[in-house]
Parts: C-alpha cells; sequence; structure tokens
C-alpha cells in the first residue's frame, strides 16, 4: 500500500518533547516530537475517554493523556500495561528538516 | 553477551528480586534460578490461612512455571546447591548441575531452629516453615488427636490456630509468661491469651521442653518440671535461624545472618543476598515487608542503576488468625524518656497503646480494633507531630473531625459492593478481586490494575487498609521512605537538598546528577522538578513548559471534551459595570459557550478552543484583565466579604485587605494550588477558616488562619497569630507562603503539609523567630518580581509562543 505523504512543517515547529495537531477532515492527528528528535503521529484521541495526547507530556517514546494520565506508547499507540487499547498511529517520515505525514492510519486499531 | 545472574533459592525475596529486576532493565541478565523446594515461587506468608483450610495452596502461588519460561529464566526446582566456587564463579547442586554466573544472588531464607533436646527427631516431630510442613500437619491431624505446640510466638500461635482448625486439641507450650513477647507488651498478651483460650486452645507457660518421648512416634512431651503431656503431633515454632551455611562455606563473611551492606552486597562484590538470610546494620529479619525493599534496592544495583540504599525497616506485625485482630510495631515499650498514651476497654476487647516521645509516636501495639494500626505506622514512620491530635489520637483516625469521612476505616466489614474511590467508581469486590487474582502487593500494583487511589487520593488509606485486610498481615504498606516517583530512588526532600547542595540549575542537570534511572522522567517526577528548580532559582532558572501539565502550559483549564475555560483575576472578588461588560462583550465574540460564576468569585467563561486563547487574553488584557491562574499549582483566589465599608458587623476592610494580599501573591507558584480569604469579622462569611490561609478580622486586628481545606478531605485551618496591622498581615502572607514553596512536597497542599511538619514547627519558623520570618518574606518578595509577569500579556505579545496554540497545519480532505 502506498502512502500519500503530506508535507505538514519542519522538525523545528515543534518543540522537543512535544506535539502539534494537524487537523484533517476525518479528525485531528497528533504530531509528537521526542526528546532525541523521533517524529511519532497518532489519532488525537485517547482510547480511555478520547481526551487530545496532543496536550500530554512526553516522555521517552510516551505520552501521558492530560485527562486521566493513560500513558500511550507514540511508536505502537498502544496504552501502557495495564490500561488497555490504542490510538492509531500514522505514517510518518522526516526528510532534512521536513515533516511528512500520511492521513492514512495504519491497520489494526478501532480508532484509526 | 548477556551476563549471568544466578539466584540461589525460589523465595518470596529472591524472586521479587528478580521481578524488580525485570521491571527496570529486562534485558540485562541471562538469570537463572535454583530452588530446593519442587514448587513455583508461593507467598509462604499466607502458609497460615492454609493450614488452617482458608486457602489452598494454588490460591497462594505467586509465579507457576510458565512465568519462568515467559521471562527466559532457567529454573532448576527440587535442586540443592551444595557449593559456590568463587574462583571459577560457578555454583553446584546436589545433583551435579552446574551454573556459572557474573554476579550471584544468595536468597536461602531461614529455617526453623529445632530445640537439641532428646526425641526432636521422631516422626511427629515437624516445624512450620513450607509446603510440605504444612502436608504432614494436616495428615497428622487426620490420624491423632492432641497437638503440642512449642513455642508462643507469631509463628507457634498461628500454627496451632491451624491444628485447631484441622480439629486436634492443642497446647501451646512458651517458655515466656507473656505470649508474643516480642511484639505485645503484657496487657495486650493476656487478651490474646484469654481470647485463645475461649476459643479452646491450652497453654501451658511458662514451661521450659526437656524432652519428646516415643519410641518410633513421638508421644510424650516432658517438661523441666517432670509434668508431661500427651501428644500424636509436636511442631516446633522457637524462631527462625537464617540459612548461612552454604555462604560460609564459601569463604563469605557471616555473623548470625550474611552480613550485607546498604546495596546488599556480601563482603564479595559480585555475591548479593536479600531476604531472611542476610543480616544488614546488625539486623536480621523474619517479615515480608523488608524483603521487598531489600528487593527493590539490590535489583536497581543489578541494574546498575547504583543509588538506591537499603537503610533497614521499620517493621510492623499483624496476627494471621481469622477473628482475632492485634498490631504491633517499633518501641512498644518504651523506656524512661518515652510517654504512653492508653486506651482499654476489656468488656469490648478493646486495647490501644502508643509509645510517645517528643510528641512523635515511637512505637505501638494494639488489640481488639486494628483499623487504624496502617495510619499509627505511618504517623510513626514519618514522624508526624502528634501533639495537635493527642486528645482524639487513641481513638482512631475517624474521629479526628475529618467530617465526610468518619466511616471509612469499615473497610474488613464492608460489603463488596461499596464504593471504595469515588473519583473512578472502584468497589471493595473490584480491588479485592484484582489482588488476590493479579496477586498484587503494593499501593501503586492496586492504582495501575484498578485505578483506586489513582485520582484525587482520599481514599488511598481505605485501598491500602483493604490491602492490608487481603494480602495479610506482616505486609507493610509502603517503603520507609517514599521516592518522588518511579524514575528515582530519592525522595522530594533528597533532591530538594541535592538541587541547592549541587547548585543544579536544569532538569537534565538534576536527572544526570541523581541518576535518574529513565531518559527524560515522567510526567511525575518532571513537573516535579520544574518547581523545585523554579522555587530554589528565581529568575534564574528557564521555566521548562514541556515539563508542565497542559493547563500551566496553556494557562488555561483543559475540559473533558478538549475545550478550555478562561477565568481573569477579579481582585478579590470585587468587579464592577464597565467590567462586567468588557467581559460580556468577549464572551460573544468568542462564542463561548458556557458563563459560571466559579467558587473563587470571579467569571469563568468555559468551551473555547485552543486556537482562540491567545486572541482572547489579548482582548482581556487590553482591557486591564490579568490571568486568574485558575489553571495552576499556584496562588488562586483571595476571597473577601465586603467587610466594614459596607457590612454592618464588619470590623475592618477585609475587602482591601484581600485585595492587597492578592496583589502581594499573585503569579507566584506553589507546589500545589493555594487559596486564600479575608472575612470581615467573626462570622467569617468569606469562609477563611477553609482556606490555605484565612485571615478573619476582628475588633482588635486579624487573626491568621492555615492550612485548611475545604476539598476531598474538609480540614479546619489551625490559628497561626494574631496581628494588628496591615502590613503585619502581608508580612505573615509572604512569609507563610514561602515557607510553603521552600518545604512541602510538590502537589501537598497546606492542609497534609502541616499534619506532617507539625503547626509548632511552622509557628517556630515564622511566629516565634521574627529575623527568620522576615528572611522568608523577602525572599518571597525576591521571587515575585520574577514571577508577577502575566503569561496572558507574555503570550499575546510572543510570536513564537503563540504560534504553539495554532494547528500545525490543516489538511483539506
Amino acid at each position: 500500500m502506498s502512502n500519500d505523504w503530506i508535507e505538514v512543517g519542519k522538525i523545528d515547529d515543534i518543540p522537543r518533547k512535544g506535539a502539534r495537531v494537524v487537523r484533517t477532515g476525518e479528525g485531528d492527528i497528533a504530531v509528537f516530537r521526542t526528546a532525541d528528535d523521533r517524529i511519532f503521529a497518532l489519532r488525537d484521541k485517547c482510547p480511555h475517554k478520547g481526551g487530545p495526547l496532543s496536550q500530554g507530556i512526553v516522555h521517552d517514546t510516551k505520552v501521558a493523556c492530560p485527562l486521566h494520565d493513560w500513558k500511550i506508547q507514540l511508536d505502537t499507540g498502544e496504552a501502557v500495561a495495564p490500561d488497555e487499547g490504542c490510538a492509531a498511529t500514522f505514517p510518518v517520515k522526516l526528510e532534512g528538516q521536513t515533516i511528512y505525514l500520511s492521513a492514512k492510519p495504519a491497520e489494526g486499531c478501532p480508532n484509526g | 553477551m548477556k551476563e549471568k545472574l544466578v539466584v540461589i533459592g525460589n523465595g518470596m525475596a529472591g524472586i521479587r528480586t528478580v521481578e524488580e529486576l525485570l521491571k527496570v532493565a529486562p534485558d540485562a541478565y541471562d538469570i537463572t534460578v535454583f530452588g530446593d523446594e519442587p514448587y513455583g515461587n508461593y507467598n509462604r506468608i499466607m502458609l497460615s490461612p492454609v493450614l488452617a483450610g482458608e486457602k489452598t495452596i494454588d490460591e497462594i502461588m505467586l509465579n507457576d512455571e510458565q512465568w519462568y519460561a515467559d521471562n527466559g529464566i532457567t529454573l532448576h526446582k527440587g535442586k540443592k546447591v551444595v557449593k559456590i566456587d568463587r574462583v571459577r564463579r560457578r555454583v553446584i547442586a546436589e545433583d551435579g548441575t552446574e551454573a556459572e554466573y557474573d554476579r550471584l544472588l544468595i536468597a536461602t531464607g531461614s529455617r526453623p531452629f529445632i530445640l537439641p533436646i532428646p526425641g526432636k527427631d521422631l516422626d511427629g516431630v515437624v516445624s512450620f516453615r513450607d509446603i510440605h510442613d504444612v502436608d504432614s500437619m494436616i495428615a497428622a491431624a487426620k490420624q491423632g488427636k492432641h497437638a503440642v505446640v512449642i513455642g508462643g510466638g507469631l509463628l507457634g500461635l498461628e500454627a496451632a490456630n491451624g491444628l485447631m482448625q484441622q480439629g486436634m486439641s492443642v497446647t501451646v507450650v512458651h517458655i515466656m509468661d507473656i505470649l508474643m513477647e516480642r511484639q505485645l507488651d503484657r496487657p495486650a498478651a493476656e487478651m490474646l491469651r484469654k481470647n485463645l483460650e475461649e476459643r479452646g486452645m491450652n497453654f501451658l507457660m511458662p514451661a521450659e521442653t526437656e524432652a519428646i518421648v516415643g519410641k518410633d512416634r513421638v508421644e510424650k512431651v516432658r517438661f523441666k518440671d517432670g509434668t508431661e503431656l500427651y501428644a500424636d503431633l509436636v511442631v516446633m515454632a522457637v524462631g527462625i535461624r537464617p540459612n548461612i551455611e552454604l555462604a560460609k562455606e564459601a569463604g563469605i563473611h557471616c555473623e548470625r545472618g550474611i552480613v550485607v551492606n546498604d546495596t546488599l552486597q556480601t563482603f564479595d562484590p559480585r555475591i548479593y543476598a536479600v531476604g531472611e538470610c542476610v543480616q544488614h546494620r546488625g539486623v536480621t529479619y523474619g517479615l515480608v515487608a523488608p524483603l521487598f525493599e531489600m528487593a527493590k534496592v539490590c535489583a536497581n544495583h543489578l541494574a546498575q542503576y547504583g543509588i538506591g540504599r537499603y537503610e533497614g525497616t521499620v517493621t510492623s506485625t499483624k496476627l494471621k488468625v481469622t477473628g482475632i485482630d492485634l498490631f504491633s510495631a517499633g518501641d512498644f515499650l518504651g523506656d524512661d524518656n518515652t510517654e504512653e498514651l492508653v486506651f482499654q476497654d476489656a468488656s469490648r476487647g478493646v486495647y490501644r497503646k502508643l509509645v510517645v516521645q517528643d510528641n512523635r509516636i515511637k512505637g505501638a501495639v494494639m488489640y481488639g480494633d486494628t483499623i487504624d494500626g496502617s495510619w499509627y505506622f505511618d504517623l510513626m514512620r514519618d514522624g508526624t507531630d502528634i501533639s495537635e491530635m493527642r486528645e482524639h489520637i487513641l481513638f482512631g483516625q475517624a474521629h479526628l473531625g475529618d467530617s465526610g469521612h468518619g466511616e471509612q476505616n469499615r473497610v474488613a466489614a464492608m460489603p463488596d459492593d461499596a464504593e471504595i474511590c469515588g473519583c473512578n467508581g472502584v468497589c471493595k469486590g473490584d480491588i479485592v478481586k484484582a489482588i488476590t487474582e493479579k496477586k498484587l502487593f503494593t499501593l501503586e500494583d492496586v492504582r495501575a490494575h484498578t485505578k483506586a487511589s489513582s485520582s484525587c487520593g482520599s481514599c488511598t488509606g481505605l485501598v491500602e487498609a483493604l490491602l492490608a485486610h487481603v494480602v495479610g498481615g506482616d505486609y507493610s504498606t509502603a517503603p520507609h521512605l517514599k521516592p518522588l516517583c518511579g524514575c528515582t530512588d530519592k525522595t522530594h526532600d533528597e533532591v530538594r537538598e541535592q538541587i541547592r547542595r549541587q547548585e543544579l540549575k536544569d532538569i537534565p542537570a538534576v536527572m544526570q546528577a541523581l541518576d535518574w534511572k529513565t531518559p527524560d522522567g515522567c510526567p511525575k517526577c518532571r513537573t516535579a522538578l520544574n518547581y523545585y528548580l523554579l522555587c530554589e532559582w528565581p529568575g534564574e532558572y528557564q521555566d521548562d513548559s514541556q515539563s508542565r501539565f497542559i493547563n500551566e502550559r496553556a494557562h488555561a483549564n483543559i475540559q473533558k471534551d478538549g475545550t478550555y475555560s478562561v477565568i481573569p483575576r477579579m481582585w478579590g472578588g470585587g468587579t464592577s459595570p464597565k467590567e462586567l461588560m468588557k467581559i460580556a462583550e468577549v464572551a460573544e465574540k468568542y462564542g463561548v459557550k458556557y458563563v459560571h460564576v466559579t467558587g473563587g468569585q470571579r467569571i469563568g467563561l468555559y468551551g473555547l478552543k485552543k486556537e482562540q486563547l491567545p486572541h482572547i487574553w489579548k482582548d482581556l488584557e487590553e482591557a486591564g484583565f490579568v490571568s486568574g491562574h485558575a489553571y495552576g499549582k499556584a496562588l488562586r483566589t483571595v476571597k473577601t466579604c465586603v467587610g466594614k465599608e459596607w457590612c454592618r458587623f464588619g470590623t475592618q476592610d477585609s475587602t482591601h485587605l484581600g485585595i492587597e494580599m492578592e496583589k502581594l501573591t499573585w503569579g507566584s507558584w506553589t507546589p500545589h494550588k493555594f487559596k486564600m480569604a479575608a472575612s470581615g469579622c467573626p462570622r467569617n462569611c468569606a469562609e477563611a477558616t477553609i482556606k490555605d490561609l484565612g485571615v478573619v478580622c476582628v475588633d482588635s486586628g486579624y487573626e491568621i488562619h492555615v492550612g485548611g481545606n475545604g476539598g476531598v478531605k474538609v480540614r479546619a485551618t489551625d490559628f497561626l497569630v494574631h496581628a494588628k496591622t496591615e502590613e503585619e498581615v502581608l508580612e505573615y502572607v509572604a512569609a507563610f507562603m514561602q515557607l510553603y514553596r521552600e518545604n512541602a512536597h510538590y502537589l501537598e497542599r497546606t492542609a497534609p503539609w502541616i499534619e506532617r511538619v507539625g503547626l509548632a514547627w511552622v509557628k517556630e519558623q515564622i511566629v516565634e523567630d521574627e529575623a527568620r520570618r522576615k528572611a522568608l518574606a523577602e525572599r518571597f518578595r525576591e521571587a515575585q518580581k520574577y514571577a508577577q509577569q502575566d503569561p496572558w500579556k507574555e503570550m499575546a505579545e510572543n510570536e513564537a509562543k503563540r504560534v504553539e496554540f495554532e494547528p500545525l497545519k490543516v489538511v483539506a480532505s
């Protein structure tokens, strides 16, 4: 399956250990930047009660949902055990300083 | 290649260490475990209920063999290690199995002490230590009638109770005239004896056993005074001895136990030891709580996070005999320097004694009703000043005037559908089920699995009580000193101390200097560190907005649907038609969904999108408003009544005072939210006596009250001091806030903080010591120079900061 890459911005548009939102017709996508400059993208909706993950505290490769502090893995979208659930992941890549995102979620997660 | 870790001993201490190690460094070692019992790992402290027929072996298994396989651990069960070859770094088992190690963990536990008397090896003489002993006792109970238990300590009484449940007639023989003399004083011991006698247990004490008599099997027990007792079964429960022979033969230094240092290393630094086999700072332990603490420190050291230190454990004890509640902790006998608080109600069978020194609990003995045991234990461990609660302390936590929680301690008697955690809707039955099915041991485990007590925390005591009730007696609820979070072993106080002493000026520096275990912390520690650094280095520390919770980062409160609320400051609760019109205009302009008059005397605008925030702030800021900090761990509001300017009862101008207090303190960051009030007379319409700091005006001046809370647990303030002038009030406000800012733990409200440090100490700092008060107030004013920047204005003016409120990109679909 081919990805339709969309240019969404530069890496420095997102603060380290932070996130920004890409707004799409199908809902918001949170794009994260970790302390070591890795980029991840998740549906901006916590599997618990739909909290905006983009507003959470990013630590290591996890984000803590701002509503009830569920921890979500940025790479897999899975909730950290013992919580269960997942946020859909989106393909994302960095070319030089530019971030490209595909608005098609990876399969396997109900909130894609 | 991975290093090899070999564990000798498949008991609770060894496996707990492995579990802790897997948690922090899952891939650090190839792990091999030797155990001489033919089982997986089981919960030894639950053997008593098994003997009493209240639980089955299956129910007390902790890790089945699948667990070892799942975690890639090689388990040699039923193989006793007979030699440690330290030169070739190998351990050798009885059947010749060998394993090589880079690091070795000895967790061989202890064994029952067998009295060296004639007849000790006869059939029918057993100890009470493992599943095998329990099996043979249950078998003996099927055939014989009379059992003699030698030893009137914890283990002996639990064995005797179990045998009675199995249908035997039981006599307990004890060398002293006090039962459980290592845990109980005489009154409690006598109540216990009476209670057990009523249940049909017999006692022979003081009595010294001379011999066990019989041909092949035990027939009688003979005592020094010549008397004899018939016995079909004799249980020796006179104490335990650490298993040190293996270590000793390998040339490792042992005294009563294997001697270890604060990182649980033996004299051979490649070899660690944990559990009942060790001797640490001269002490050996036979309870489970210390084992768990050791396991944690040892695992950290094995994972090369070498900063955790084991500094010994204050232990508490309960007896696992259904229907008998006793609790003992610390120094329960006392000495010339201590005093005793005693409550005794013989007909109800209740006895409580607290040993107190300098208004701090040193030890406790309780009998009959032990529901407050864990509370006393916490007060003792934390060294809490109890002078304020001395009058009521013996009646228990429920009588401390915390309205709304009076029944909280009846946890054992609660029905399964009783709600324990109101925030997350968790019932007693859910928690009990999680504890038993998921084999949970700690408060953290219960929080993670059930969410109980993970939000507001007001039910923490209940959950801990429930945990102790389900898991069993001698388990202690929390480590000796609570680390700041899972990323470190350091406590809040230790972290602050090091920030100061090593002059650490940003979060990475703190994490590096204090050996943080995670690359960039977690929400718990990052927010705490950001605050501590801000407090310690005002004007110098660069606030890390990514280490702040979203509300403080966005200067607005996130709501359940992801929108935000905006609350401008209204000084002292006062406003004007002009201000109200401006708020109305802004609310309409931005399509605010809901307008609410808040509890803090101001107006909240709800339902705003994040990207609207900088714009609405700009409009408000231009009209003269500043942020109300309704979202922050910061000064919130100063509530006032209209005072003598309007009210016929008013004694002072409380409104003016309230505004001055707010002008002085707005913008300051605090460990938790901080609310104030000023009432114009003792009728106290501004509810000043449930605020963090409240002023009640009286004819002669101003009464200053501190440490109140109207939130999850209502607490009325303590009276701090009487002030004569407004200037004096303001100095106390500044000094008190600074003391709280510098001393309290992050996310600790003033109410629990004052209960922890004691009102007497607070008075010492700011009432009795004028110089110190002035210095504190001065430091507060200095910090305020940098803190009193309106964040709304800053955001509205700063393009770079504002951009973060916008979407990164909008993609048309």
